[in-house]
């Protein structure tokens, strides 16, 4: 019982993950019918907005600390971020150490402003055109952005702690009355699974409460009739491919202490994205959060021991394996809405 | 018997009759005529003919052979072509290409891997196609992008590809839709043509009654999924029934 | 001549020209120059040109005639790697079985795949071919290490039984891979001046291998098979009601760009003799996907082009450094040298995927049909120029067109 509850979380992790990008892929296919290979790339460029503010945080100057001297018997230069000087030494020492979550603030009108600029600059061109062509243009963007970062981060994975609060683990599984350390689970790992159930449930309030949502998920189920309304749903959908990307960036910000970020993991990630929406159902919102944390949570069974002895590589599969069958047997999808992108 | 013989098909899209007990018998060589207003099943009766839907009911026999469950490239190797309403050509080819294609189809059936032959090698098949492209007076445009033609010219074209073939059963849909008068006579002569000279068996749908009442031989009128009356024109037109479901709509 | 018409036989006969004297023109500057970095006339650089173009001509027979977009093409490539290795360990270094049984591996494998993913199409399709080469190479990777050498990769070694050869050299070595007695690495120098040309046995096996490709490919492109997989993405509606079924058409289609990437990985093996996994990965598919439409997919030469662009700048754009960039453009003044050497240096080197990326980007969205349309319509540029001073030729080109 505790190791499959220990599975369990294990795969809300990447699930959320799974479940944030897919969210924003399926947005993006559902209001503007475009399929985009660059989402992983948003998510990587997420990871690199929290890199990169924490870089401008701990940007320092010298400093001569007299009480210091080297092995010369000169005084000692230190290091000490600007910061310090602005909020003094505890506070700016605080607010470094929140740097991850801080990044948030930022990358949100980062990643509205990059999704605006691409709708706006390639993708609205690629409307009318084959989705094969929008695929390949898409491709290409993925590259061109992988190696912009790359050029500017280079190659390495570049590691970006969480907050002291939340690093190291606690016992889940004391908590909720097992045997102590038979459930041992990250602090930040769980606050990944809260933060993307937030923003997965502000996404659903947003479409379902607001007026522009309601014109989008009008616009979604039937673009003309809108259109004829005299309703610019154009503009409309470039926020909401805006948004999309937000998502995706919030998911790799919160994302970097799990994983140092590197050029890759946007690519890494898009692969299995992409299965993940077409399990969910292209187009479906709920479908791709369920599917992404269904998967998730499959994949970690599947790496457990009892089932690789089982069926050997099955945790490498597992994933590629249900979208096949599920393509193969229910193109839509688990929740996809009948008739979408059906032959 | 006909050569189409259609009995009691029926077809339901969730809680939409569009087809009921719908029974047409279609005569070998002549011109037969399927009217009737909007949303009447003409579409969807053309539909199950080529084997694109499967009705729930009925049955569909073509000269004594079943049709239905046969996927449409097997229904069209039997002999039956279709026109569509809007021209469904090959845009990426050339016109020759688009004439050689059936011409291919009709020698090997739906499927040959000849992957090393060569196309302009096929004398006999390029003599067929180019002889059919001077029948219907494109020869001049044999090297054109058929993507790049003119609306009437796709039209002859899709009407070439499927003579080329030399089906026994030809399905028009609405073959003159949005045509100048002009254009609309051109099409009718060239209709009657075919039909006398190739023997070519027409089932036609068609919104425009002069074109109708020019070609048809009998006329079906449909109206709410099922045949209303069956008859030669010349008792269609006053029909009382017909009159009121249809032709009393369309005049006014 | 060949079953080809004029037009087809220059082109062959130029692409002919090109394989045969790439020594000659892959190494246009003499030894030891400024420039000697430039060279690509080297027997593994050379080679590496027509293998990926062989596989590029076979994956554009699926996606530049049927429009079918698969992204899990270099599974074949690595399949038919893995064969290609399996039989020189169990039987002989002659690479000839080799490459035979990773076409006839590779086929099998493409047909498999083929039937299942080609039950879908579009963006579905895509994503199904993905997902089977991923599958592939997390299986290569891990589970099925006896077969593929896991992470190390396929190797050989001096335990190999090699029925129809030896274990070990004499001196107690892995033999070399040969084509009935010619050893693939036999190399013939040349110097001529300062200029130094090589002339390798490997090379020269895959092209011809390439030339045989690439004729049949004409073939294909030429044949009422050609034209039938062209009507598949033309309009598969009306082909099947014109009485052809198109499936079994794109799946020939898919299994025979299949054996061509399975052509690729036998050759592969052939000229160095081991096979990985990171071949089978989704990025390798990617690539192949650039090299054709960046040449101009459903274009004969294109994919071939498009090849050796890609790997030269993967192999010759990727050394240049910051210190030579300095040196060209050590003629300007230092502020602006610094200032060129900046701009410039994101481009090259390392950064070299940067361009293909812009590059590939651009071609999507103003060439559809590549380098090649590209070219095309530069020449039809000059001719035009051409044409408005001598009025007869601007007659001439207007005919050509038409015959």
């Amino acid at each position: 019982m505790d190791a499959i509850i220990l599975q369990i979380l294990n795969g809300l992790d990447k699930g959320s993950a799974y479940a944030l990008i897919a969210l924003g892929l399926t947005l993006i296919f559902g209001t503007l019918g475009v399929v985009n290979f660059a989402h992983g790339a948003l998510f990587m460029i997420g990871a690199f907005v929290a890199v990169t503010v924490s870089r401008l945080l701990t940007l320092s100057h010298q400093v001569i600390d007299e009480t210091r001297t080297d092995f010369l018997g000169n005084p000692l230069k230190v290091d000490v971020p600007y910061i310090y000087g602005w909020f003094g030494e505890s506070t700016g020492a605080a607010i470094i150490d929140w740097a991850v979550p801080i990044s948030i603030l930022i990358a949100i009108p980062v990643m509205i402003l990059i999704g605006v600029i691409m709708e706006r600059g390639l993708i609205k061109h690629f409307y009318k055109r084959p989705h094969a062509d929008q695929i390949l243009v898409t491709f290409g963007l993925a590259i061109v952005l992988q190696e912009i970062i790359k050029y500017f981060y280079g190659a390495n994975p570049i590691p970006t702690p969480a907050p002291q609060a939340f690093v190291g683990s606690f016992d889940f599984g004391a908590l909720i009355g097992f045997d102590a350390n038979s459930i041992i689970y990250p602090y930040w790992r769980l606050v990944y699974f809260g933060f993307s159930m937030v923003i997965i449930t502000a996404v659903f309030a947003f479409l379902q409460f607001t007026t522009f949502g309601m014109v989008v998920r009008a616009g979604m189920a039937d673009r003309e009739t809108v259109g004829l309304l005299g309703i610019n749903i154009d503009k409309r959908f470039t926020i909401m491919f805006g948004i999309a990307a937000a998502v995706a960036g919030l998911a790799g910000v919160m994302y970097t202490p799990i994983n140092s970020p590197n050029y890759h993991m946007g690519m890494d990630f898009l692969v299995l994205s992409f299965v993940v929406v077409v399990v969910g159902g292209m187009g479906s919102l709920p479908g791709a959060v369920a599917a992404g944390f269904l998967l998730g949570i499959l994949e970690s069974f599947a790496s457990m021991g009892a089932v690789i002895d089982l069926i050997p590589g099955i945790n490498q599969v597992i994933i590629y394996l249900v979208a096949i069958v599920i393509l193969l047997t229910r193109p839509r999808g688990l929740m996809g809405r009948k008739g979408v992108m059906e032959e | 018997m006909g050569i189409l013989e259609v009995k009691g098909v029926g077809k339901r899209f969730g809680g939409l009759q569009a087809l009921g007990d719908v029974n047409l018998s279609v005569q070998e060589n002549s011109v037969h005529a399927i009217i009737g207003p909007n949303g009447a099943g003409k579409s969807t009766l053309l539909n199950v003919l080529v084997g694109k839907l499967i009705p729930d009911t009925g049955s569909v026999m073509f000269e004594g052979q079943s049709v239905l469950g046969r996927s449409p490239h097997e229904i069209n190797q039997m002999g039956i072509s279709r026109v569509f309403q809007t021209p469904e050509i090959f845009g990426d080819l050339t016109v020759m290409e688009n004439i050689m294609i059936p011409c291919f189809a009709k020698r090997d059936g739906s499927y040959r891997l000849h992957a090393f032959e060569t196309v302009l090698h096929e004398k006999e098949l390029v003599a067929q196609a180019e002889q059919i492209l001077i029948d219907v007076n494109m020869i001049d445009k044999r090297e054109m992008h058929a993507a790049s033609m003119s609306r009437g010219d796709k039209r002859r074209l899709e009407m070439a590809m499927c003579l080329v073939q030399e089906p026994k059963l030809l399905l028009l849909d609405e073959p003159t839709a949005g045509m100048a008068r002009a254009d609309t006579n051109n099409t009718i002569d060239l209709l009657k043509e075919i039909n006398e000279k190739r023997d070519i068996t027409m089932c036609i749908i068609e919104h425009d009654m002069h074109v109708v009442f020019s070609l048809a031989e009998r006329i079906t009128v449909l109206a709410q999924g099922t045949p209303l009356v069956e008859d030669i024109p010349e008792k269609i037109k006053g029909h009382p029934k017909v009159q009121e479901a249809y032709l009393g709509q369309a005049h006014g | 001549m060949l079953g080809l018409n004029k037009k087809d036989m220059n082109l062959l006969l130029l692409v002919a020209g090109l394989v045969i004297f790439a020594p000659f023109i892959l190494n246009p500057f003499p030894e030891g120059s400024e420039l000697a970095q430039f060279n690509a006339g080297y027997p593994d650089l050379m080679q590496r040109f027509v293998i990926f173009g062989i596989f590029a001509i076979g994956f554009n027979i699926l996606f530049g005639l049927t429009g079918y977009l698969s992204f899990g093409h270099a599974a074949f490539l690595g399949v038919g790697s893995y064969a290609g290795v399996w039989m020189m360990k169990l039987l002989t270094m002659n690479v000839v079985p080799a490459i035979m049984i990773s076409v006839v591996v590779a086929g099998l494998f493409s047909l498999l795949i083929g039937y299942i993913s080609l039950r879908r199409s579009g963006i579905y399709f895509s994503i199904l071919t993905l997902a089977f080469a991923q599958m592939s190479f997390a299986l290569a990777y891990s589970v099925l290490t006896p077969l593929t050498g896991g992470e190390t990769g396929l190797q050989l070694s001096l335990n190999d039984p090699r029925v129809l050869g030896i274990s070990a050299t004499e001196t107690g070595s892995i033999p070399v891979t040969h084509f009935f007695g010619l050893e693939m690495r036999d190399s013939f120098e040349l110097a001529l001046g300062s200029w130094l040309f090589t002339f390798n046995a490997g090379y020269y096996l895959c092209a011809a291998v390439m030339l045989i490709a690439f004729y049949l490919s004409i073939r294909i492109f030429r044949s009422p098979f050609g034209m039938m997989l062209r009507a598949v993405k033309s309009n598969q509606q009306r082909m099947k009601y014109t009485g052809l079924n198109p499936k079994p058409y794109t799946l020939a289609a898919f299994v025979i760009s299949g054996m061509y990437a399975g052509l690729a990985g036998g050759l592969m093996v052939s000229m160095d003799p081991l096979a990985g996994a990171e071949r089978m990965f989704w990025t390798a598919s990617g690539e192949v996907v650039l090299m054709a439409i960046l040449g101009g997919a459903g274009t004969l030469i294109g994919p071939v082009l498009g090849a050796g662009l890609i790997k030269y700048m993967e192999n010759i754009l990727s050394k240049i450094n910051s210190t030579i960039l300095h040196e060209w453009f050590a003629f300007m003044p230092d502020g602006i040298e610094d200032v060129m050497v900046t701009l410039v240096y994101p481009f090259i080197g390392k950064g070299w995927h940067l361009t293909l990326g812009i590059m590939f980007m651009l071609v999507v969205i103003f060439l559809p049909g590549g380098l090649v349309e590209g070219g095309q319509r530069i020449a039809r540029l000059f001719r035009r120029r051409g044409a408005k001073t001598d009025d007869s030729g601007a007659e001439q080109s207007q005919n050509t067109p038409a015959e």
